[in-house]
């Protein structure tokens, strides 16, 4: 399979930040510097959820040291294109 | 971590302990069982003269029964650092009640744990009673880490 740019991985991936939005924030709050848990107002058990559904989507598994990193869309984006 | 470690590791006291005794614990399982006591603050107003055990109550039993208690066996059985106390925070649950709980019944949780990941811990549990009648059966996620 062809490497995924990163246009398409963040295509891949906003689809399913958005399931775990709570009501208040509207699906067009979600950009690349979108801070998940401060800015997207992600809980941290959804988090875990995200990162279950990206490792389905993408066949990939993150680690203890990528939950981390993991801070924003672009963060989640990097770390997946690191592991793909 | 044996049972009664366990049980000394849990963050609750009266009224608001829902453990009275783990039968067993395991990597995915566990099972324990908890008497709602006649004497339990929540009948004098749930309900006004008919004592039914409420179900957030039952919730709360099969919570730290089913998630609580398997949680602080996973992080000890993960971590040297059983010594500290773990932070402990209920993230979701769906639940489904099939039989009324009333004042002196013996309930029994049985939880099976569906994963434990980046400290949250997701169970399907479910709760029967004395005759082995299910009580209730859903899906409880908490968050746990030392």
């Amino acid at each position: 399979m062809p490497r995924m740019t990163t246009e398409e991985i963040y295509t891949k991936l906003e689809p399913i930040v958005a399931t775990y939005l709570p009501e208040d924030i509207p699906i067009s709050e979600i950009d690349p510097d979108s801070d998940l848990t401060g800015e997207l107002n992600i809980n941290s058990a959804h988090l875990v959820d995200i990162v279950l559904d990206v490792e389905d989507e993408f066949n990939v598994e993150f680690a203890n040291e990528d939950m981390e990193t993991l801070r924003t869309m672009n963060d989640a984006v990097a770390i997946i294109q690191k592991k793909i | 971590m044996n049972q009664d470690q366990i049980l000394t590791k849990l963050p609750y006291t009266k009224p608001f302990l829902f453990v009275d005794e783990l039968i067993s614990i395991s990597e995915n399982t566990v099972e324990g069982k908890y008497t709602f006591t006649e004497d339990s603050y929540f009948y004098q107003g749930h309900f006004e003269n008919n004592p039914v055990t409420p179900g957030v109550i039952l919730v709360e039993c099969m919570a730290q029964i089913g998630v609580v208690c398997l949680g602080i066996y996973l992080l000890g059985e993960a971590t040297e650092i059983a010594e500290t106390e773990p932070k402990i925070a209920l993230s979701s649950h769906q639940m489904d009640f099939y039989k009324p709980v009333f004042p002196n019944e013996t309930v029994t949780v049985i939880s099976e744990k569906e994963y434990f990941r980046f400290h949250k811990l997701k169970c399907s549990v479910k709760m029967l009673n004395e005759t082995g009648a299910l009580v209730a059966k859903g899906s409880i996620c908490g968050m746990l880490k030392v």
